[in-house]
């Protein structure tokens, strides 16, 4: 066997009634593959706002997960507008999200700021007007 | 948690082998093998799914029969809330707790009496702790218990309170000794129940070593004994109750929460919503919530497998009964003592889905799975026993069943023969 295992997912667009499936998919592989609770509750968060960010500002995406006993590995990747000022957009309670997603319930800027918390190591690689690739590790 | 203990049994000679029970159990618990369902019993939540769903009857909910409360020297009858809305044209609980006694039982301690102490101890507790928030329900053994192999993640947030039948059980059980000078052992505390998981809880409680609750018996056997006494019993005098609108609201969706007197809480009822709420939960999905409360029966008790009336139709003749109420009867005396309530053993995580014996095991038994599964055609039709394709994957690097358990699989497999034979 190869010592990592790989997972890809595909997030739509504006759909918010999916968003969370690929959160609750790997959720539930973690958790046959005996990760421990804080792991688990770490990787459903970043995941979970992951996604929640490529649906409202990105029309989509990628999100490819890579596991070894070591840690795991999450990239999300979208061609998604970019992020202009990534400390402003880092800062807990900014948002960019419409009023109208707001409304929703979502956009309270706190999407980054928890993947930063709850991740061990955080890169963000964004382009405007190109994409914007989040990785974050979470180690076992 | 001691030896997995599991409420319902199967009766092998009505068992068709047919996919309804394994599709439907919310926990992936049962598998068809040699045509017949099995119960892996460390999955089982005792949520009544199958026992409902199955066509065929052949899941027996397990609990005690009736006739066993004469085997105590002095019996109290403890119905549960939910019970009280079975009955058509009742306008006053007395009447049937006073046919519980006609019926054999020497005295009765209402459910609802207890819960309305636990919702006011539960007040007092959420307002004290309140960097714990959400707090979830313990009432229904089923989430609770989903919570403990599914969910680790919010043991922490779970409310860590007996049930309400708990404690009415340790309060009557006081009653009765201090009433008649018996040994407590001599005191049957008998549960009238809406649902087999609380009989899994009495035999294997939460928080507690020990259940304060003899036997568990159905609703809807004692229901048809009750009604022809409930005739005698409408115009005596006694009064027996001594619960309230908000004790009897715990017997449907809604009530225990709404007991709580709290603004932001959330109230989902059947498995699967419960399992989408457990989810987000999970993923922080939800925000300023104080209390959540969660039943794996569709309506809440009222639309437990042992009952007699429609949920919604119970749930409907309760809200006419609590009507005329007071808000509530029984209280305690000290709000922020918590002694008669908490939890004194650790509730754990018990990982029981995990598929190997290590993280590097497991890792390589899940790659395994993804191969096989990627093999399979995704049907899902359940033909090989499993559920899904998923599981069956699983279930083969589990090593208890094979790929070509798969009839699909197999077809091609025969045709690939049958067709190499003929270009001999």
């Amino acid at each position: 066997m190869s010592d990592k295992l790989r997972f890809h997912y595909e997030v739509s667009g504006e759909d918010f009634t999916r968003a969370g499936e690929a959160s609750s998919d790997l959720k539930a592989k973690l958790k046959l593959m005996g990760a421990s609770p804080e792991v688990v509750r770490k990787v459903a968060i970043c995941m979970y706002e992951g996604e929640i960010n490529m649906v409202i500002h990105a029309c989509g995406g990628v999100i490819d997960v890579t596991i070894s006993p070591a840690d795991i590995l999450l990239e999300l990747k979208d061609v998604g507008p970019g992020i202009p000022d990534i400390e402003k957009a880092m800062q807990e309670g900014y948002s960019t999200a419409s009023e109208n997603i707001r409304s929703l319930g979502f956009g309270a800027g706190m999407g980054l700021s928890n993947m930063k918390k709850y991740s061990d190591e955080m890169k963000i690689d964004t382009v405007l007007g190109v994409g914007t690739t989040v990785t974050m590790r979470i180690n076992m | 948690m001691e030896e997995a203990y599991n409420s319902v049994t199967l009766d092998p000679e009505r068992c068709k082998g047919c996919i309804n029970c394994i599709k439907r159990c919310p926990t992936q618990a049962i598998r068809v093998r040699n045509g017949k369902a099995h119960i892996t019993k460390e999955f089982c939540i005792d949520c009544g799914e199958c026992v409902r769903v199955c066509p065929h009857h052949a899941k027996k909910p397990t609990y005690d029969s009736l006739e066993r409360i004469f085997e105590f020297k002095y019996k109290v009858a403890l119905p549960a809330p939910s019970f009280y809305g079975q009955f058509n044209n009742l306008d006053d609980v007395n009447i049937i707790l006073r046919a519980l006694k006609l019926y054999g039982f020497d005295d009765v301690y209402e459910v609802a009496a207890a819960a309305e102490k636990i919702s006011q101890l539960s007040r007092e507790y959420i307002e004290l702790h309140k960097d714990k928030k959400p707090f979830i329900s313990t009432a229904c053994p089923s989430v609770t218990k989903l919570i403990t192999i599914r969910f680790p993640n919010l043991i922490d947030h779970l409310l860590p309170f007996v049930a309400p039948v708990e404690l009415a059980a340790a309060y009557a059980r006081k009653q009765a000794v201090e009433k008649t000078g018996l040994s407590p052992d001599e005191i049957g505390i008998v549960f009238i129940s809406p649902c087999p998981a609380k009989v899994a809880a009495q035999r294997n409680p939460f928080g507690l070593k020990k259940s304060n609750i003899d036997l568990v018996v159905a609703i809807e056997k004692i229901y048809p004994k009750l009604l022809p006494l409930m005739v005698k019993t409408r115009d005596d005098a006694e009064e027996l109750s001594q619960s309230g609108r908000i004790g009897i609201g715990w017997g449907s969706s809604g009530g225990e929460a709404g007991g709580l007197l709290v603004d932001n809480y959330l109230a989902a009822d059947g498995i699967e919503n419960v399992i989408n709420v457990l989810e987000g939960l999970e993923d922080q999905k939800f925000s300023d919530l104080e209390f959540i409360e969660l039943n794996a029966c569709s309506g809440g008790c009222v639309g437990g497998v042992l009952q007699v009336e429609n949920p919604y139709a119970a749930k409907a003749k309760m809200k006419r009964l609590r009507k005329y109420l007071p808000v509530s009867r029984s209280h305690v005396e000290n709000p922020s003592d918590f002694s008669d309530v908490s939890w004194n053993q650790e509730v754990e995580y018990s990982p029981v889905f995990t598929l190997g014996e290590n993280m590097i095991d497991s890792l390589a038994k899940m790659e395994e799975a993804q191969k096989i599964y990627a093999r399979l055609p995704g049907l899902d039709c359940g033909s090989c026993g499993a559920p899904t394709c998923k599981a069956l994957a699983e279930d083969v690097v589990r090593g208890i069943a094979h790929e070509k358990d798969c009839i699909h699989l197999l077809k091609e497999y025969l045709h690939r023969i049958s067709d190499d034979l003929h270009s001999i």
